[in-house]
């Protein structure tokens, strides 16, 4: 199971659940943890489902590549941090 | 109408709430604390108000509030429809909320990139206003003062139930007859210098900064445009141009809420240069429809002054005697007898985005 943590950053807004999400792509592992508290898809991707310009997501310790359809592929002991970008800061 | 006795000051690090204390104001309370507040809607007779954010990393939110304030919670935020993919300019993303006002029970939405948002549930839930989205117009529409269009104005008509107006910047100034169903552009008489000449008198690009409607008498409007000062006297059926003293530049108007000759305005030097002129704050007051200004200057810095007052950031209250004024280095100015004097209410806020009475 990959793992995702989001920032505490976004707890001062919402609660923010550690997932442990089936293997596949990053948007599904997102979506387990939206299907835990939707409001947070909101602080994550826009309406358009696309990651939030500001937001920044590493895989294993590389940025992810897939900002729109977020298909970047997870391994099973994949460590996922979802993370505020400092361009937004 | 007595003067009010609350007033609103939304700022880049959040929400400040101001009361009556003597002849002035303090601050009384502070909610959203070092998060942008873009908009404030003041609460209704129920205490229901809402407030815009615009998170740095983590979009634009809406808090609401049912007891003026005191306690407040998340509700949706208005979204655009999934963006079809032959959808040319902007991305249909919300970039920030710019107006909100609430008439007759609905309350509406201004956005960026240019969509208009309506609630009939006080901001519980949000329906994008299509008629005017969907205009093809929309794609001539550009950014002004940010990347993408904005609509920073929304009025309607006290009396004539269904009619609705709203200022782009800059895709200029939009009627609505039938409840926002049907559009028409409104903005006959600018002009645009920022635009080749044989564009200068299109309507759909031109750039109002901000738009103010005297209550009593709707017919009248102020518009501060890039371009200089423009009156309205039939409902924004035509424009005139006005010259005002030391710069006709600006971003904020206030109008009268019952002396339809009585409007107010911030001068800076011009488009290139957004800062006082000669350092010199002043508020520029016609009383006479915009035949005569007068400087207002009592009470406000006359040297090494740099601030400049945006869009959202003059208002007068119901009583037409209180003004509020706030500037994009964080001083707030008010006064009580319709700008003859200011007094600096505090000089260290965060950076003004928006004051309103209520």
């Amino acid at each position: 199971m990959a793992r995702i943590v989001f920032t505490q950053q976004l707890r001062r807004f919402t609660e923010t659940p550690e997932v442990d999400a089936p293997v596949g792509r990053l948007r599904e592992a997102l979506q387990a943890a939206f299907d835990i508290n939707p409001r947070l898809q909101g602080y994550v991707l826009d309406e358009q489902g696309h990651l939030r310009a500001n937001v920044v997501v590493f895989i294993d310790g590389q940025r992810s590549q897939d900002r729109v359809a977020l298909n970047d592929v997870l391994r099973a002991d994949s460590q996922v941090h979802v993370l505020q970008a400092l361009s937004g800061g | 109408m007595n003067e009010s006795r609350r007033a609103w000051v939304a700022t880049r690090k959040g929400l400040f709430e101001l009361a009556r204390k003597g002849t002035g104001w303090e601050v009384a309370r502070v909610s959203f604390l070092a998060e942008p507040v873009s908009m404030v809607l003041p609460p209704t007779a129920g205490g229901r108000m809402l407030a815009a954010l615009n998170l740095g990393h983590f979009g634009v939110k809406v808090h609401a509030s049912d007891d003026a304030g005191a306690t407040w919670h998340e509700v949706a935020t208005p979204a655009y429809p999934p963006q079809p993919a032959d959808a040319t300019g902007v991305a249909w993303k919300l970039v920030q909320i710019w107006a909100l006002e609430s008439i007759g029970g609905t309350v509406w939405a201004g956005t960026l990139p240019g969509g208009l948002f309506r609630s009939a549930d006080g901001g519980d839930s949000w329906q994008l206003v299509d008629s005017l989205w969907s205009r093809p117009e929309r794609a001539e529409w550009f950014g002004g003062g940010y990347d993408v269009p904005g609509i920073h104005s929304i009025f309607a008509h006290p009396t004539r139930p269904g009619e609705l107006l709203v200022g782009v910047s800059c895709g200029g100034v939009w009627g609505s007859r039938g409840g926002a169903t049907q559009w028409e552009l409104q903005a006959r008489g600018m002009r645009a210098e920022f635009m080749p000449p044989e564009r200068a008198d299109d309507q759909n690009i031109q750039d109002p900064h901000a738009i103010a409607c005297c209550a009593a008498h709707p017919e009248s409007l102020w518009c501060q445009h890039h371009n200089g000062i423009f009156r309205s006297t039939d409902g924004s059926a035509s424009w005139q141009e006005l010259k005002a003293p030391l710069s006709s530049f600006g971003f904020a108007v206030a109008a009268h809420p019952s002396e339809p000759n009585t409007a107010w305005f911030v001068p800076a030097v011009k488009d290139e240069r957004r800062v006082p002129v000669n350092a010199a704050l002043v508020v520029n007051r016609t009383r006479d429809g915009g035949r005569s200004f007068e400087s207002l200057r009592q009470g406000l810095p006359q040297q090494d002054c740099y601030d400049l007052v945006y869009r959202h950031g003059l208002a007068v209250d119901d009583s037409g005697t209180a003004l509020l004024m706030g500037s994009t280095t964080g001083h707030l100015w008010a006064s009580d007898d319709g700008g003859d004097h200011w007094d600096s209410t505090c000089a260290h806020l965060p950076p003004i985005y928006a004051v309103r009475f209520g």
